[in-house]
C-alpha cells in the first residue's frame, strides 16, 4: 500500500479526527479538574495546621505569626461583588427591554458594538477611569453628602467599578435570551388587551426569568473573580470593613499583591492558594445555584 | 346581506415600500363565519392583524383609509388601542400559551384588566373551559404548565384564553395549520357553534375547510380582495375568473 493511499484512507482519516476531538475534550475537561486538584494539594499544608471554620471565621491576618483569617477578604469580595450587581442588574435588566422591546431596530444596530466594545476594554482601564473620576467623587461630593471624610478608595469605588465592567457582559446575555422570546408570545398578550408593560412583566420577564437568573449568576461569578480594576481602587487594607465608604481587601487582590512576594514567610505560599481555592469554590458554588435555578424553573 | 359588523373602506397598506394590501373594501356581517381565502402571500393574514392593530406594532408599517367597527372608525379612534383588541380574541396559526399554567392562561385577560376576585376568577376558567371541550380533560391539572398540554389542547386553551375577555369578533388566522385533523375538525366544530355568539373571521389556505364552515367568502389575490360573496354563491357561481380558477385548483 502506498502512502498516498493511506493518506486518503477515510476510514483512518475518520479515526484520526475523532481522537483529536476527544484529546480536545479531555483538555477541557480534565484542566479545571487539575486545576482544583493542585489548589486542594498546596492548601492542604495550612489545612493540617488549622481548622477550616477558624480560617473563614476568623479577620485575624498576622502571616508573620501563623495567623491566617480570611474573613476580611471574604466579605470585602462579598461587598464588592453584591453592590456591584444591585447597581448593574436594573440598568441591564431596563436598558435589554427598551432595546429589544421599545427602541427601533436601528438603535440596537448602534448599541450593539458599542456594548462590545465595553465588554472588550482591558480591565486595567477600568482601574484608571476609576481612579480618575470615581475616587474624586466619592471623596469630594457622596462621601461629604453623607458627612464622612473618605478617601474614596473604598468598597463602594470597588463595587462602582466593577459594575461598569460586568454591565456589558450581563446585557449581552440579556439581549440575546429577551430576543429568543417569540414574538407571536408578545402579541398574544397584546391581543387579550394587555399593555406593552403587563406583556413585559407577565410574559416576557416570566418566559426568560431562567435565562434573566443565569445572566445575573453569571455576571456575579465574573464579579467575585475581577482583579486588577477592583484592587486599583478598593484601597486593600486588612481590617474587617464596617461600611461601604472603608476601603476593602477582596481575595483576589489578596492574591495578585502579595503572590512571589514575602514567600520566605512559613505557610505563606499555601495561605494564598488556600484563598484560590477559596475563589475557585465560590465562584462554582454561584455557578452551580443559578444552574439549579434554571433546571427548577424549566420544569 | 346582514347586518355588518366590520367595514373596511379604501384601506391601503405599506411595508416599507412594499404594497402589501391595496385598496381593500370588505364588509363582515355579524354572527357568520367569514372566510378570507387566498394563495399563501396575498396579504390575508396581514388584512387580519390590521384588525386588532396587531400590524402598528411594527415602526415600517403604514396604514391608510377606515376600518369600521360598529361605524367606529378604529385606525382613528381615540379609544386605547388596548380597548379595541379586548374587542376580538385572537387565534394564531401556532399556539402560543403564556408561560404560566393552564388555569392562569385563561385567567390572564380578566386579571389585567383588573378582575381579580377569586370566585369570579374559578368560575370564568372553567365556564371557559367547558365553551372550548377542555374542561374534562385539564380539570385536574389546572395549575400545570400550559406547556405540558398537547398541541391541539393548547390551540383550544389558547380560543379558551381569548373568549375569557368577552370579545365581539374571533380573528384566526389559519388556525388549525399546526393541528392533526381530529383536532382540527374539532375547532371547525367549535367555530360553528360560536358563531352563535360571536363574529368569527377566519384565514385559511385550506379550500376544503372554507367550504365546510364559511357562510361569507373574501377571496383575496396579490393583495387586493377579488371577489367576496355568500359561500352559496361564491362556491357555486363565481363571478370572476381568478376566483374560478382557484376554485378549480389552478394555483394555490
Amino acid at each position: 500500500m502506498n502512502w498516498l493511499k493511506i493518506f486518503y484512507n477515510r476510514k483512518l482519516r475518520n479515526k484520526i479526527h475523532h481522537s483529536w476531538m476527544w484529546i480536545s475534550l479531555g483538555i477541557v475537561f480534565v484542566l479545571p479538574m487539575s486545576l482544583f486538584i493542585g489548589l486542594m494539594w498546596k492548601s492542604a499544608i495550612l489545612l493540617n495546621q488549622q481548622s477550616v471554620f477558624d480560617l473563614l471565621f476568623s479577620s485575624e491576618w498576622k502571616p508573620m505569626a501563623g495567623k491566617f483569617g480570611y474573613l476580611t477578604f471574604i466579605v470585602s469580595s462579598v461587598w464588592v461583588t453584591m453592590i456591584a450587581l444591585l447597581i448593574a442588574g436594573p440598568v441591564c435588566l431596563l436598558t435589554a427591554i427598551h432595546l429589544t422591546q421599545y427602541a427601533k431596530s436601528w438603535v440596537l444596530k448602534i448599541m450593539a458594538p458599542v456594548i462590545d466594545i465595553l465588554a472588550g476594554l482591558p480591565s486595567v482601564i477600568f482601574g484608571v477611569w476609576g481612579i480618575l473620576f470615581v475616587i474624586p467623587l466619592l471623596a469630594n461630593h457622596i462621601g461629604p453628602f453623607f458627612g464622612k471624610s473618605v478617601s474614596g478608595y473604598s468598597i463602594l469605588a470597588g463595587a462602582i467599578v466593577l459594575s461598569i465592567m460586568i454591565i456589558p457582559f450581563i446585557l449581552n446575555i440579556l439581549i440575546e435570551i429577551f430576543q429568543t422570546v417569540p414574538k407571536e408570545l408578545s402579541e398574544a398578550s397584546l391581543a387579550l388587551g394587555a399593555t406593552r408593560w403587563q406583556t413585559i412583566k407577565f410574559v416576557l420577564l416570566k418566559k426568560s426569568s431562567a435565562g434573566i437568573v443565569s445572566a445575573f449568576g453569571l455576571g456575579m461569578s465574573r464579579a467575585f473573580g475581577e482583579t486588577i480594576a477592583v484592587l486599583m481602587v478598593v484601597g486593600n487594607v486588612v481590617h474587617l470593613p464596617s461600611g461601604v465608604f472603608q476601603p476593602g481587601y477582596p481575595l483576589p487582590s489578596l492574591i495578585a499583591n502579595n503572590y512571589g512576594e514575602m514567600l520566605s514567610i512559613p505557610m505563606y505560599d499555601s495561605a494564598l492558594m488556600f484563598s484560590a481555592l477559596l475563589l475557585f469554590v465560590i465562584v462554582l458554588i454561584f455557578n452551580a445555584i443559578s444552574r439549579l435555578i434554571i433546571l427548577r424553573s424549566s420544569h | 346581506m346582514h347586518n355588518s359588523v366590520i367595514d373596511i373602506e379604501h384601506l391601503n397598506l405599506f411595508y416599507g415600500k412594499q404594497h402589501i394590501l391595496k385598496d381593500i373594501n370588505i364588509s363582515i356581517p355579524a354572527k357568520r363565519i367569514t372566510v378570507i381565502l387566498g394563495p399563501s402571500g396575498c396579504g390575508k393574514t396581514t388584512l387580519l392583524r390590521s384588525l386588532n392593530r396587531l400590524t402598528e406594532l411594527d415602526a415600517s408599517v403604514k396604514m391608510s383609509g377606515k376600518i369600521l367597527l360598529n361605524g367606529q372608525d378604529l385606525l382613528s379612534s381615540k379609544e386605547d388601542v388596548t380597548t379595541i383588541r379586548k374587542k376580538m380574541g385572537l387565534l394564531a396559526q401556532r399556539p402560543y400559551p403564556l408561560p404560566m399554567s393552564i388555569y392562569n392562561n385563561v385567567a390572564y385577560g380578566l386579571r389585567i384588566s383588573g378582575r381579580r376576585k377569586k370566585k369570579f376568577l374559578n368560575n370564568r376558567v372553567e365556564y371557559y373551559l367547558r365553551q372550548t371541550n377542555l374542561w374534562e380533560e385539564v380539570k385536574d391539572r389546572l395549575r400545570e404548565p400550559a406547556a405540558t398540554l398537547s398541541i391541539g389542547q393548547q390551540q383550544r386553551l389558547c380560543l379558551a384564553r381569548g373568549l375569557a375577555v368577552d370579545p365581539q369578533i374571533i380573528l384566526a388566522d389559519e388556525p388549525t395549520s399546526a393541528l392533526d385533523p381530529h383536532s382540527s375538525r374539532m375547532i371547525e366544530e367549535k367555530f360553528a357553534e360560536l358563531k352563535n355568539n360571536y363574529t368569527i373571521v377566519l384565514v385559511t389556505h385550506i379550500l376544503r375547510q372554507a367550504r365546510n364552515i364559511a357562510d361569507h367568502v373574501i377571496f383575496m389575490y396579490m393583495g387586493q380582495v377579488v371577489e367576496q360573496a355568500d359561500a352559496r354563491d361564491f362556491f357555486e357561481n363565481p363571478q370572476e375568473q381568478r376566483t374560478k380558477a382557484y376554485l378549480q385548483g389552478q394555483f394555490y
